[in-house]
């Protein structure tokens, strides 16, 4: 077995994986580049290499940098983790080079997979069942048009060298073809240095159904079942699962038998996904072969009960498989979520900054964390927003779902926003749980956006009763502050209180009871217990007897809570107060919509109006790039642009005014 | 009796009705309570005791001696807020539009002499036209009356203003010689001269809130410490406000009882400062990770941010924090931030509030306007503030603490009792790259050699050691313990005793 191993990555693969590289006594090696230097995989590694500033193409990119690394501290073998050089067969042909052990699949693999239109030859040659579609370059718009006549819209227009849904574009009609052909080279010429695209037939009601394959390097392959990945976001994966609850045994057996047979004709070694795309008759075609480990490999490993990690640096090593497909099994159910520094009630967009609080719910039954930071770390505009994977395990689909919505309750982030509300909200849909998932789901369920969850009125009573019970007892708290009038008196500690949000006033009754308050809101009476004093930042008692788990925060006289998506912002007042402030008239809030500010910290790439040009709803004003993602902001009504504050290549932070109409 | 019961309770009524359901209706569409109103929801309920509701003018020209409301436009007595005594006075916008008559100043003053006689804040609620003019000469007198107990009164106990509508002309220099100014937006103002004289004068033309709003005086003229967006929110807030204050000179901060803990870490603290000595980071992060319960009531945060001051507590007992903050300016002292932290300072040692200093300061702002504008005397009085200070000063030092800045923040010289440094800290003249362009001024063509020497400066100087070895810093602590640290000083200096040379008072540079 290898002594040392590097790890080409950072955040929370490189710990995952540095995680298992110590529970089999192997010695760890980290790289990083400037704006990592304090990270968290540089502090958990034996040994860490600078390799480089902050921007990936100079750091983690760097296969030199890595081989150096590897040379100066004696690393046998690298594991790439996920993304960067993981499918990149010129680092493979490197590590060779230099005699250093790749910890993944061998270099043809990786480029006979690594290009979706050789890789589609390969599948159909493998026998596997791929999406009709044209297994060539498009050459232009026009050419593009020409093909999805032939194959009949809605069609799919995917960059041969894409990945992470960068380069993808659907299109309904010849006009959103031509747009989306263009936008989808731009953004693949961008990310990737090739602007190559394809197009395929669209699929409609579509399930991303994939498979685990795993080999060795002496002929054996086995699969290790299904993910679903159904629930994306522009084409990002947020939630995945196994196993599906759409695949029976026998779809299964047919999909890990063709993943196989793949994984066969290219000679592959290590650990693989082969995706694929399925329909409402769960008829399942081909997508891509992901040549490396994904993210989403939890829930596999929990159902599984393997360390796809450890099977990758055996089989490395040249150890075979310990099992075959025979022995493998999946029980229970996983699924992840994952967590990023996003704001879900401003279209998603990234956010960056410092984890003022980080304090993830660990030690909580059934529950993984998968994360690359601690509290203080930055989440930085130069690498993927995803601050960690949270993976829930039951017995069943429902438990498994019940410890990730309690759990994302528990998960406390503050600093930069996050996706926490968005996914509890998603978890508790009915339509989640009935596992009526497809790729759409996002779009079709919020088609808006998100706004926040709307609980139902138990659960809405419960977080109300929670404030009243905090504000409770800071009042009986406060009666106890030093220096007060002799003869006070009976204290003025109040029963009836309002809770205020916004314009909105509820009533609410409190009674003390032996270790809590009994409150009464809405009719319904809730029996709070637990401790409920200033310090607590998350409430971990019970309502009624059944535990909940609310994060609180004050800002001076104000509240904020928020449970299952739900955020209470709110006065807790006795009801004079509350009256009073009936009377105050509302006060009239800034015009904003004469103004187009950025909506995050990021690049202007392009702007296309000037000073004086009439526009039209919809149409682009400008493109912002942030996190490598290229973002168009759109006008929101007609008007006439009166002035252009920002000229392309300017930095702008958030809400920075771009653009002001008439 | 019966009758005198039944007139009681006649006068009584009339009292409470002020200036009319009408007027008081008028009020309420102005988005403003009653000066009844907003008594009830500052204090706490039934605790309010009235006096001088009887008080009528004297006045008998121009009408007035027939046009009497008892109270005359001031609702003044004591009560509580959590307890804890306080005397108020709340002027009725709808008796004689709040105009200060001979009597009605008599009655602001009668509270504020038993408020000194007995150590409890007076809080002032203003809502007034200005001086009686039917009176003129008495009502001028009335004024002056005020503001003499002010000046008495300033040092003795806390005098909390809260501009709650218009307050012109002599009306604002009672409020500007008390500790706090508090505005409601949107409805209160404060000026010395109104739009109509400013355009007649210099023919600017500017609204009420322009010249003299609450947004105005809080983030330009700093002559207002902080905006509410109504009057509830106003009452509701100056409440959470006086929990902290002392009830006078002679009192001790209160105490209010918490769960958090004095020796609860910080570990985050450790990575607070970046990498990259020029970038800036949030000071703020660090007060509400220190204080208890991360409850921090800032005042003037929209005024002069490159410096942060307000309060808070530890272990449960009010502290004054005063904090450079990186993130405008880079947190060097400048005009208005040595005013803004001077006055709160001096605040704070009269009424015995610890002082707890966080400094990261790269030295004082250059430039003509500064120095045409007085820097000199006006960064002095920060630096004489500190040095008078006699409660208790803990000082912990971030990171940069540069020249004469260094000595201003707290520093040991300046009788600092306790003065910590994180590792980070850097105490020295000036920064490394602008101290070897002078000290090697020659070498200044030669990139490599001023590199070297910079490098030399920096291992010398850009660490807290060179400080420590001299006894300015009493220790170098790790800064997620900068909370327990900062309690066990506060705890030792409990008792501190210290008193300046009599005198009749000092010359601070005005």
């Amino acid at each position: 077995m290898f002594d040392k191993i590097l790890i080409a990555n950072r955040g929370e693969i490189a710990c995952r994986i540095i995680k298992t590289a110590r529970r089999m006594g192997i010695k760890t090696v980290a790289v990083y580049s400037d704006a990592d230097a304090g990270g968290k995989h540089v502090r958990m590694a034996d040994e860490a290499v600078r390799i480089g500033p902050a921007a990936s193409a100079e750091s983690y990119l760097k296969i030199d940098a890595i081989i150096e690394a590897c040379k100066q501290t004696g690393a046998q073998a690298v594991h790439p983790g996920f993304g960067f050089l993981s499918e990149r067969a010129a680092f493979c042909e490197a590590l060779e080079a230099a005699g250093i052990v790749f910890i993944g699949p061998g270099k043809s693999a990786i480029e006979a997979m690594g290009d979706k239109i050789t890789s589609k030859k390969i599948a159909h040659e493998a026998g596997v069942s791929t999406v009709p579609g044209f297994l060539g370059v498009i050459e232009s718009p026009e050419h593009a048009a020409k093909i999805a006549g032939e194959i009949g819209y809605p069609v799919m227009i995917k960059a041969s060298a894409g990945g992470g849904g960068k380069g993808m574009r659907i299109a309904n009609s010849e006009a959103d073809l031509k747009d989306g052909v263009r936008g989808a080279m731009n953004e693949a010429r961008s990310s990737f240095g090739d602007d190559r695209v394809f197009i395929e037939k669209f699929i409609e009601q579509p399930r991303h159904i994939e498979i685990q394959v795993m080999a060795d390097g002496h002929g054996n392959v086995v699969h290790l079942g299904e993910r679903e990945c159904s629930i994306q976001r522009r084409h990002q994966k947020v939630i995945e699962e196994a196993p599906s609850p759409f695949i029976d045994a026998e779809t299964r057996a047919a999909m890990g038998a063709q993943a196989v047979a793949l994984a066969k004709q290219v000679g592959y070694r290590s650990a693989g996904t082969v995706e694929f795309i399925a329909d409402a008759n769960k008829k399942f075609y081909f997508l891509e072969m992901n040549t490396r480990l994904q993210v989403e490999h939890p829930v596999t490993e929990m159902v599984t009960g393997l360390d796809l990690v450890e099977l990758m640096i055996r089989v490395a090593d040249g150890e075979k498989l310990p099992f075959t497909q025979d022995e493998v099994t999946m029980t229970g159910w996983a699924i992840e979520a994952r967590v990023y520094a996003e704001d879900p009630y401003r279209g998603f967009l990234p956010s960056i900054g410092r984890l003022i609080r980080y304090e993830p719910p660990v030690d909580v039954e059934g529950i993984r964390v998968d994360d690359g930071v601690d509290e203080g770390s930055e989440i930085s505009m130069f690498y993927d927003p995803m601050i960690a994977k949270l993976v829930a395990y039951g017995d069943t689909r429902n438990e498994a779902a019940d410890r990730l919505y309690d759990a994302i309750g528990r998960y406390r982030i503050r600093g930069v926003s996050h996706n926490l509300p968005f996914l509890a909200a998603t978890i508790a849909m009915k339509r989640f749980r009935d596992g009526r998932l497809t790729t759409g789901f996002i779009a079709e369920e919020f088609p808006d956006g998100f706004t926040g969850a709307t609980l139902d009125p138990y659960e809405e009573g419960a977080l109300c009763a929670v404030a009243v019970a905090f504000e409770r007892a800071n009042a009986e708290r406060l009666a106890r502050i030093s220096g007060q009038l002799a003869n006070r008196g009976k204290t003025d500690i109040a029963t009836i209180w309002t809770i205020r949000e916004g314009r909105t006033n509820r009533r609410a009754e409190v009674l003390t009871a032996e270790d809590g308050y009994d409150v009464t809101v809405g009719g319904q009476r809730y029996a709070i217990r637990g401790s409920l004093d200033a310090t607590i930042a998350v409430f971990d008692g019970r309502v009624n007897g059944e535990p909940f788990a609310v994060q609180i925060e004050r800002d001076g006289i104000y509240y904020r809570l928020s449970y299952g998506g739900r955020e209470l912002e709110a006065l807790v007042v006795p009801p004079r107060i509350a009256e009073a402030l009936d009377k105050m008239p509302p006060k009239e809030v800034a015009d904003t919509s004469k103004q187009l500010v950025s909506p995050m910290p990021g690049l202007l790439v392009s702007i296309a109006v000037s000073e004086g040009d009439p526009i039209k709803s919809g149409q682009e004003i400008c493109v912002i790039e942030a996190m490598k993602m290229e973002n168009v902001l759109r006008a929101e009504r007609d008007g006439m642009v009166s002035k252009v504050h920002a000229s392309a290549g300017d930095s702008l932070a958030v809400d920075q005014i771009i653009v002001e109409f008439e | 009796m019966q009758d005198i019961v039944e007139r009681l309770e006649d006068m009584r009524n009339r009292a409470r009705l002020g200036g009319g359901a009408k007027r008081i209706e008028a009020q309420h569409q102005k988005g403003k309570l009653s000066a009844r109103e907003r008594i009830d929801l500052l204090l706490d309920p039934g605790s309010f005791e009235e006096w001088d509701m009887f008080v009528e003018h004297r006045s008998s020209d121009f009408g007035m001696a027939d046009n009497k409301v008892p109270g005359d436009g001031v609702v003044t007595g004591w009560g509580s807020v959590n307890g804890r005594l306080v005397f108020v006075f709340s002027q009725d916008f709808t008796v004689f539009g709040g105009s200060l008559s001979e009597a009605h100043a008599e009655k602001i003053c009668k509270v504020m002499d038993q408020a000194m006689k007995v150590g409890a804040p007076v809080i002032g609620m203003n809502d007034s036209g200005g001086a009686r003019i039917q009176e003129g000469v008495a009502s001028l007198g009335g004024y002056a009356e005020v503001f003499q107990r002010n000046v008495m009164a300033s040092g003795v106990v806390p005098q909390i203003s809260m501009i709650m509508g218009p307050c012109a002309g002599g009306a604002v220099y009672s409020p500007a010689m008390t500790d706090f100014i508090f505005m409601v937006k949107d409805s209160s103002y404060m000026f010395v001269t109104g739009p109509d004289v400013v355009k007649t004068v210099t023919h600017e033309t500017v609204t009420h809130e322009q010249l003299g709003g609450a947004v105005t005086h809080t983030s330009k003229s700093g002559v207002a410490d902080l905006a509410f967006e109504n009057d509830v929110e106003a009452l509701l807030q100056l409440r959470r406000f006086i929990d902290f204050m002392p009830s006078s000179n002679r009192d001790v901060p209160p105490v209010r009882p918490t769960a958090d803990e004095a020796d609860r870490p910080e570990p985050s603290l450790d990575n607070l400062i970046p990498a990259n000595p020029n970038k800036p980071y949030d000071m703020k992060e660090l007060i509400e990770k220190v204080v208890d319960e991360g409850d921090f009531f800032e005042i003037q945060p929209d005024y002069a941010g490159n410096i942060i001051v307000g309060f808070a507590r530890m272990q449960g007992s009010t502290v004054g924090i005063v904090a450079n903050q990186p993130m405008v300016l880079a947190g060097c002292l400048d005009i208005e931030s040595a005013k803004k932290a001077a006055r709160f300072v001096r605040y704070c040692d009269c009424f015995n509030i610890p002082i707890v200093t966080f400094v990261d300061v790269p030295g004082f702002l250059p430039g003509t306007k500064q120095e045409y504008g007085g820097i000199i005397k006006h960064g002095a009085k920060l630096l004489f503030a500190y040095a008078e200070a006699t409660v208790p000063k803990v000082t912990v030092i971030t990171r940069k603490a540069y020249g004469g800045a260094y000595d201003v923040m707290s520093s040991k010289h300046l009788r600092g009792d306790v003065n910590y440094a994180w590792p980070t800290a850097e105490i020295a003249v000036m920064g490394p790259k602008g101290a070897v362009e002078i000290i090697f001024r020659a070498d200044i063509g030669d990139a490599d050699k001023i590199e070297a020497r910079t490098e030399e400066y920096r291992q010398k100087f850009a660490n807290p050691f060179v400080a420590a070895s001299r006894g300015y810093l009493d220790d170098i602590i790790k800064p997620r313990n900068t909370r327990r640290r900062i309690c066990r000083a506060l705890a030792m200096l409990r008792d501190k005793q210290l008193e300046n040379p009599w005198k009749k008072h000092d010359n601070i540079p005005l």
